[in-house]
């Protein structure tokens, strides 16, 4: 039986509305009805953080998360972190360290770098490391990363 | 993987909850952060013709101290624990174990409450809970009845929980001066292999410990042969004693090899986890009870 459910929520800083069915999964809404492909699912098990987005400034795993549940709050995907064409603080550094090689882990690490840096502006190593810790880069491209945030602390 | 369709029901108090869940029965299934109900959904190993969201009842959020209980709201999420200044003020020792549940999105997502509901033997917070002697606080239509986290996990994915009974809030002691608590773990998977959990209680300059394992077996065991053996033994003479006591132990335990490794890998693990938190227990008593990890 569908359940068709009228959500209201803050995509990206715009104000959004949409009809859902209770069982759609985040992931598939914002890559789906949203047009935002730069949300990857790749182990759909909130193991490797590929899918994650920010919702109120923590990172989720879109995977594993009610589209519903997005009801009253505030979602930030990878494509809502540039700004006037200018990209954040934590993409450029990505791009100036060179911090990708595939590129599908990238939105997730990005967005996870964003929330901790957020929440611990001058994060130690350690700090780091235990962050992200839960966002798997299969290309093993670890060093770049640590290097690309550890040049924002 | 797609959920297969259900119908979803978001109550605002828990007499709307208990209201839902008396209309469906077993075709209705609470969730909170969803993080593990929704997996087991997806893997098609559970199914539900009706969800019911926890998140907008008020009377299941929150976290505060009553009296000489730390008391966390059955939609507390790890992330909120590990970074809540109560806890970390009066149970610190629970507030680090926090901090390593799992991964950022889990945590911000996921409940303690839903953890110890679905009972995963693979979990931290159930030895710790156990050796600080916390209480769960369960409601139902009928009422409210507490239950020790000590009796609570059954075997897996089992809790002395009744079918209409919610896990409504956790209550644990806050350490007092002169007791310090600890957690170790390891493993290499997403879980634990293996947790173990200790208690330094000092009184009048006379120590007491509790010491307890976790994801080893299919529910917290207490490690009374180790107790035994060092009971009333300071914490300076334990080198003496402890490394013995807990090869022993250890080496009773009885555990499957699996995924987590062999049997025999675990066991040795468990014996080396728990004298290093017991040596952390030791040490967070003697600085007052205070900044224990
Ligand atoms: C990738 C991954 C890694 C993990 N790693 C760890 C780890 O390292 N250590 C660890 O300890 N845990 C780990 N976990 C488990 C994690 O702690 C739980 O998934 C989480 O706490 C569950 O909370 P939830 O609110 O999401 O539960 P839900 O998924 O919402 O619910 C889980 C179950 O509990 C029931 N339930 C929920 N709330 C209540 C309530 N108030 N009363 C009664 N029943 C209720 C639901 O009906 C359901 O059966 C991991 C999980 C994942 C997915
Ligand atoms: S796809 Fe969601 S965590 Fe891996
Ligand atoms: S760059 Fe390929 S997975 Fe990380």
């Amino acid at each position: 039986m569908l359940d068709p459910t009228h959500i209201r929520f803050v995509l990206n800083g715009a104000e959004t509305e949409l009809t859902v069915d209770a069982a759609e999964l985040l992931v598939d809404m914002l890559r789906g009805p949203c047009k935002l492909k730069g949300t990857k699912r790749s182990c759909d098990v909130e193991v490797c953080g590929a899918c994650t987005v920010l919702v109120d400034g923590l990172p989720v795993s879109s995977c594993t998360t009610l589209a519903i549940d997005i009801d009253g709050k505030k979602v930030t995907t990878i494509e809502g972190l540039s700004q006037n064409g200018k990209l954040s603080k934590v993409q450029q550094a990505f791009l100036d360290h060179a911090a990708m090689q595939c590129g599908f882990c990238t939105s997730g690490m990005v967005l996870a770098t964003t929330a901790l840096l957020e929440q611990k502006p001058h994060a130690s190593e350690a700090e780091i490391r235990h962050f992200l810790h839960g966002n798997i880069c299969r290309c093993t491209g670890y060093v770049k990363i640590l290097e690309a945030v550890k040049s924002l602390v | 993987m797609f959920l297969v369709p259900f119908t979803h029901h978001r109550p605002a108090s828990l007499d709307e909850v208990f209201e839902t869940l008396g209309r469906h029965g077993d075709d209705a299934a609470v969730y909170a952060g969803g993080t593990e109900l929704l997996l087991a959904l997806k893997a098609r190993v559970l199914r539900y013709e009706h969800l019911i969201d926890l998140k907008q009842v008020k009377e299941l959020s929150g976290i505060r101290v009553e009296g000489k209980e730390l008391v966390i709201g059955a939609l507390a999420t790890h992330h909120q624990i590990a970074n809540s200044d109560v806890v970390k003020a009066h149970v610190p020792a629970y507030a680090a174990l926090s901090e390593e549940v799992a991964n950022i999105r889990v945590r911000a997502a996921g409940t303690l409450a839903g953890n110890l509901a679905f009972a995963e033997p693979h979990s931290d917070p159930p030895s710790l809970l156990s050796a600080m002697d916390a209480t769960l606080v369960l409601v139902s239509p009928g009422g409210k009845r507490a239950v020790p986290m000590r009796a609570f996990i059954l075997s897996e994915f089992t809790t002395a929980r009744e079918e209409n009974e919610l896990i409504a809030e956790i209550r644990i002691p806050v350490t007092a001066a002169g007791e310090g608590f600890a957690y170790r773990k390891f493993g290499h998977l997403e879980r634990p292999a293996v947790g173990a959990s200790a208690g330094c209680i000092m009184r009048e300059g006379k120590p007491s410990y509790r010491l307890w394992f976790g994801a080893i077996g299919d529910h917290p065991l207490q490690a009374t042969e180790i107790e035994d053996a060092i009971a009333g033994v300071p914490a300076t003479s334990l080198p003496d004693v402890l490394p013995r006591a807990a090869r022993d132990c250890a080496a009773g335990i009885s555990t499957a090899s699996d995924l987590h490794g062999s049997a025999d890998y675990k066991q040795h693990l468990a014996s080396v986890l728990i004298q290093r938190a017991l040596a952390a227990a030791c040490e967070a008593a003697q600085n007052k009870g205070g900044a224990n990890a």
